[in-house]
């Protein structure tokens, strides 16, 4: 059910969602900074160094001074660029990371959108991420920045079909689009049993490993190998338009985390019994796997680039297509319903079809419809 | 009110970039206003309550065909000025081919009448999302309309994959799991070479 109610709303609830977006955007931006902190401490700590520690207590203000650095100096545009392109793809970059944040559930009810085709639209975005960096490469008109470019439309458009697949073997056993019915569906009375990490572990891996192929990050950063390409897209870039680009790239790897956490980790749901759910967990387990990707940032060196189309295509692409047909075996061979077609999906009422105890549920019907929106 | 506005905003926005496309001197610029004009598609499809269409053609459409496009276009080697001054010549085609479309489209809304099996989607599905009434509707009534689909797009994909495939001699290639079980015993000899000797 798309957000009827927003059609209808009118001013009121324009206004409302409005601050809703900015409220998790400026939530989003500030813990970007410290997350950008964490990410450069890590590293340093790795290769036995300090890292920042200059600005603030412990360095922690060194994001916003590198901030204000960015925003302050000059921009410079080559004299051989295509102007508007130029200038247009770090803002897409940015703006495309932004909003793919619109239909993450924090917890439970706390998401500006609850899109039933929620995951899809995550995937959407995601795949439109590969324009700001193709368009930034083209539009430079300098040789780096070109095969920066290509690298990094050949590399997403491949790891985007495996990342399709594992999304896939998921929704089998949620059979809902919508994220917070995959996440509800994780629960459990054990707490971290329920996750689905435990019933698709390969897939998992998976998809953390073209999570960080998708996002450009090491080992698979050959977009901007700085060795080789300078630093690829980005060689002409200064100042703001820079500044977009990263964030946006650390706006997409939080996304990836998040989404990580969402698919396999139970997203708000806690791992432990009794201790209560919340947005406390989601973002505890976000940074768990931010300090992964840092830590593999540190560790894994460089893959060849006919090693990275091998591992994507021939590898995770023919793994994550066996591991679809196998789950869809399996849950048809053993007559294992997916989560919404359950009696729990339903008493949260968040069930599909027919309730499967007819006698005692009743069918849900445009009241009920109306209460789950009321609900949302 | 706001959905009038959303309404004009993506109709308009897909009807000037469709026109940008035709007229825009550089063609990379036409495949992004291309793109733009599929945004503005998807966004009018989720007003109508096609959400999941909207989410398919961003998927399929832009974030693969179109970044192929792109990478095509960008990789081309031709001078496009010079094909610029040969406007004329493809002028009666184009025109023809535009007459057409604009002939099947008036043919079809003037064909077009409420028939009680098309309802908007939202009446159809209540409480049901739309991916679910469809997946209801292509696995059953038209599921093999739907298998003869992919069995085109498996042809299709063949074929291309026939006709560039060829197998060259003395290429040299990498085992990757020739590389990965090769062993320091058997890879390297250890040789204890004498100062002013050799090996």
């Amino acid at each position: 059910m798309l957000e009827s109610s927003f059609w209808d709303g009118g001013l009121g609830t324009f206004i409302v969602i409005t601050a809703q977006c900015l409220l998790v955007l400026i939530c989003l931006l500030i813990s970007l900074a410290f997350l950008l902190y964490m990410d450069r401490k890590v590293w340093a700590a790795v290769q036995l160094r300090r890292g920042p520690n200059v600005v603030g207590p412990f360095g922690l203000l060194q994001s916003f001074a590198d901030f204000l650095k960015f925003v302050m100096k000059e921009i410079v545009i080559p004299a051989g660029a295509d102007r508007t392109v130029f200038l247009l793809a770090p803002m897409i970059t940015f703006v495309l990371a932004v909003i793919a944040w619109a239909v993450i559930p924090f917890s439970e009810g706390w998401v500006i959108s609850d899109l039933n085709v929620g995951i899809l639209y995550l995937f959407a975005i995601s795949s439109l991420g590969v324009y700001g960096v193709i368009m930034g490469g083209w539009a430079a008109n300098s040789k780096y920045p070109f095969l920066g470019g290509l690298r990094s439309a050949a590399q997403m458009v491949s790891y985007e079909v495996s990342i399709g697949f594992v999304i896939v073997t998921v929704l089998l056993m949620v059979g809902s689009l919508n994220l917070t019915d995959i996440v509800l569906s994780q629960e459990s009375t054990w707490g971290i049993t329920g996750w689905y990490f435990w019933q698709q572990p390969v897939m998992f891996i998976v998809f953390f490993i073209s999570a960080l192929a998708e996002t450009n990050r090491p080992p698979f950063d050959l977009p901007e190998a700085e060795s080789e390409l300078v630093a690829g897209y980005q060689v002409e870039y200064s100042s703001t338009p820079y500044l977009l680009f990263m964030i946006g790239e650390y706006m997409n790897i939080v996304m990836m985390c998040a989404l990580t956490t969402i698919l396999f980790f139970g997203g708000w749901l806690s791992p432990i019994p009794g201790l209560p759910d919340g947005v406390l967990w989601f973002v505890l387990k976000i940074v768990f796997f931010f300090f992964l990707f840092a830590m593999v940032k540190a560790i894994v060196p460089r893959y060849r680039y006919d090693q990275l189309m091998r591992i994507g295509w021939k590898v995770f692409l023919p793994l994550s297509l066996a591991f679809v047909v196998i789950t869809a075996g399996v849950m048809k061979g053993f007559d294992i319903q997916p989560w919404t077609m359950t009696e729990a999906a339903h008493e949260r009422g968040r069930g599909a079809g027919d309730a499967p105890v007819p006698a005692t549920q009743p069918v849900p019907d445009a009241s009920d419809a109306a209460a789950l929106e009321e609900q949302n | 009110m706001i959905q009038v506005l959303a309404f004009y905003l993506f109709a308009i926005t897909a009807v000037v970039s469709g026109v940008m496309v035709v007229f825009s001197r550089n063609p990379v610029h036409s495949v992004l206003w291309l793109i733009l004009a599929f945004f503005s598609a998807a966004g009018l499809f989720v007003m109508m309550g096609a959400e999941f269409l909207a989410m398919l053609l961003m998927i399929v459409y832009v974030g693969a065909v179109a970044v192929l496009f792109l990478f095509v276009v960008m990789m081309l080697d031709i001078d496009f000025a010079a094909l610029r001054g040969r406007v004329a010549e493809y002028l009666p085609i184009g025109l023809a081919i535009g007459l057409v479309l604009i002939m099947q489209l008036s043919f079809g809304f003037l064909a077009w009448q409420e028939v009680d099996a098309v309802r908007p989607a939202d009446e159809l599905s209540r409480g049901v999302g739309n991916a679910n009434q469809l997946g209801m509707v292509i696995y059953t009534k038209y599921v093999y309309a739907f298998q003869v689909a992919g069995l085109i797009l498996l042809v299709a994909m063949i074929g291309a994959i026939v006709l560039t495939l060829r197998h060259r001699d003395g290429v040299k290639k990498q085992n990757v799991l020739e590389q990965v079980w090769r062993d320091p015993k058997e890879a390297v000899v250890m040789r204890d070479v004498k100062p002013g000797g050799s090996l």
